[in-house]
């Protein structure tokens, strides 16, 4: 079976973000972009799915800026068979993202898409979701565990008050949660072969998606500082402190 | 035209996440309507309509809601909140898998995670691990929303006497299914609602060490969380993460107790009112947003802690 995995350039996840002075947004001159780290997971549980004979072709997608293609590269070298950019400068918003990853479903006819459960950037947690219900498709989302099984796929999902396992008809969508995996780091070797590997550019109007957006960004500001408090010289003080100064126990 | 809100339930007992879901619908201003869609839910259903504020509750009865499948919810939620201006659910693991997909249904972006409303087009959310927040405005013809409950304070649960509707139409896509559950039993409260949380991070070494944190908590009446790194190592399971992918925690008081402090740990408890580390290393970032910093080995300090309760 084929998989589908779409990743996405983020702000590396060691960079602390600052707000622009004039509150108009995050300032991302000149800091390092990496894959967005559940991205990684879902091409790891992808590449793994291969490795086990489950799929037999991993085909990555990734939605930006030239610049981008550096990603689908990455996951080349970590075991993906071939990659396709959809090439755009603008800023786009889940549902868009949903649209265009939807037309490419229906070209290349996966039977799991594998995505992260969210971006380190928006932190929307919505995109494979929307895809779902655009294609049709079930969804396991956070998954923690992906067994395919015949026709089904068992998806083990890490919700609020423990795990919850779903069987979802293929095919199907899985967003990836923390603990599915940890991703492999690719080998000088592989990060050459990568190289050679086939990467298809194509655009939002090839795929014939509106680009429309809705939602306007008002203003972005840091939040609210907390300022470091005491350091109490034993636990007597700190009961003494959370009773009688902060009144908390 | 009215606002709906998604009832969290578990068929048995409305979850708090609701009352707080209510008040930001309240906010937003107009009529709010609850939907609660489960099986077997009408104790669900009558608790709903005592939540003050609320002025109707619609109920979807049936086996195909039981688990509240993503996939149905989706399509039930599309359906019916074509008729309100605003549609909010709790930003939990289950609002989070359900409400995107009844937003692409409507054709509508979504926002995820409001900590604040501004007016019934603006709303603020948290972006990059809390990092910075973000004011949006929506010219979305329906505006769909998770709402984070720990910035907005419950609606009563008591005091008001909302009709309740019964939904005939029942939506199953047949394409997914509930195949089994490994739930944490606890006798504690639950981290997203208790007064005080205590939570243990790589510093506790292994999961039996957790064993002194839960003697504190149960002093305390407290909820146990953990660190990302203590739930990757394997000391506890991952519905006690707190961080900017576990939970979102806002406690009277918070003791983090060998946690570090990372970014990502920090965005789901920095809001708490009173926060406490432990810690041996003076130099731990968590010290830079404690009230209250001790350092000293937590294996000395938590059983004096224990006994000085």
């Amino acid at each position: 079976m084929k998989v589908l995995v779409a990743v996405k350039r983020v702000i590396d996840y060691n960079v602390k973000v600052r707000v622009k002075s004039d509150n108009s947004d995050v300032d991302l001159t000149n800091v390092k972009m990496a894959m967005n780290p559940f991205c990684e997971i879902a091409v790891e549980e992808a590449v793994r799915l291969k490795e086990k004979g489950v799929a037999t072709e991993v085909v990555v997608v990734s939605i930006g800026p030239k610049v981008a293609q550096e990603q689908i590269r990455t996951a080349l070298a970590l075991g993906a068979d071939r990659g396709i950019l959809i090439e755009t400068e603008e800023k786009l918003e889940s549902l868009t993202v949903a649209k265009l990853l939807k037309a490419v479903v229906e070209k290349e006819q996966p039977q799991i898409v594998l995505m992260g459960k969210q971006t380190i950037d928006s932190d929307n947690n919505q995109t494979g979701q929307m895809l779902g219900a655009l294609t049709g498709m079930p969804q396991g989302t956070f998954a923690s565990e992906v067994v395919v099984d015949g026709e089904k796929v068992n998806v083990t999902r890490e919700i609020d008050g423990g795990l919850r396992t779903v069987a979802l008809n293929l095919p199907a969508i899985v967003t990836t949660d923390l603990r599915l995996n940890e991703p492999r780091y690719a080998s000088l070797p592989n990060i050459m072969k990568a190289k050679r590997k086939p990467l298809d550019v194509t655009t939002p109007a090839d795929l014939g998606v509106e680009m429309k957006s809705t939602l306007s960004l008002v203003k972005v500001t840091p939040p609210a500082e907390r300022s470091a408090g005491i350091k109490v010289a034993d636990v007597a003080e700190l009961v003494d402190k959370l009773k009688n100064d902060a009144k908390v126990l | 035209m009215a606002i709906l809100v998604i009832a969290e339930h578990d068929n048995a007992t409305l979850k708090g996440a609701t009352l707080n879901t209510v008040t930001a619908a309240s906010q937003i201003g107009g009529d709010v309507e609850v939907l609660v869609a489960g099986s077997n839910c009408g104790a669900v259903a009558e608790a709903a309509a005592k939540v003050a504020g609320v002025s109707k509750v619609l109920v979807a009865d049936n086996a195909a809601y039981e688990y509240q499948l993503a996939e149905n919810m989706g399509e039930l939620v599309a359906e019916l909140g074509k008729n309100y201006s605003h549609i909010l659910a709790a930003a939990t693991t289950t609002g989070k898998d359900f409400l995107p997909r009844a937003a692409a249904l409507l054709d509508v972006n979504m926002l995820s995670e409001v900590i604040k409303v501004e007016d019934a087009e603006t709303f603020a959310r948290p972006i990059y691990a809390g990092n910075a927040i973000a004011t949006v405005k929506s010219a979305d013809s329906i505006k769909v929303m998770t709402v984070r409950g720990t910035a907005f304070d419950a609606a009563a649960a008591e005091g008001g006497s909302a009709a309740v509707e019964a939904l005939d139409a029942v939506k199953d896509a047949g394409i997914s299914a509930f195949a089994g559950e490994e739930l944490a039993k606890s006798d504690r409260p639950e981290l997203t609602a208790a007064k005080i949380v205590i939570s243990g991070g790589r510093g506790m070494q292994n999961g039996d060490n957790f064993e002194m944190l839960y003697k504190v908590a149960d002093k305390l009446g407290a909820a146990v969380g953990a660190s990302r790194a203590a739930v990757d190592a394997g000391f506890v399971p991952n519905d006690m993460q707190v961080g900017q992918t576990g939970k979102i925690v806002a406690p009277e008081l918070y003791v983090a107790v060998g946690i570090s402090g990372a970014i990502q740990h920090l965005a789901g408890m920095k809001d708490s009112k009173v926060i406490v580390a432990i810690n041996k290393d003076e130099e731990a970032p968590i010290f830079q947003v404690a009230d209250y910093g001790l350092v000293a080995d937590l294996f000395d300090a938590v059983p004096e802690l224990e006994n000085a309760l």
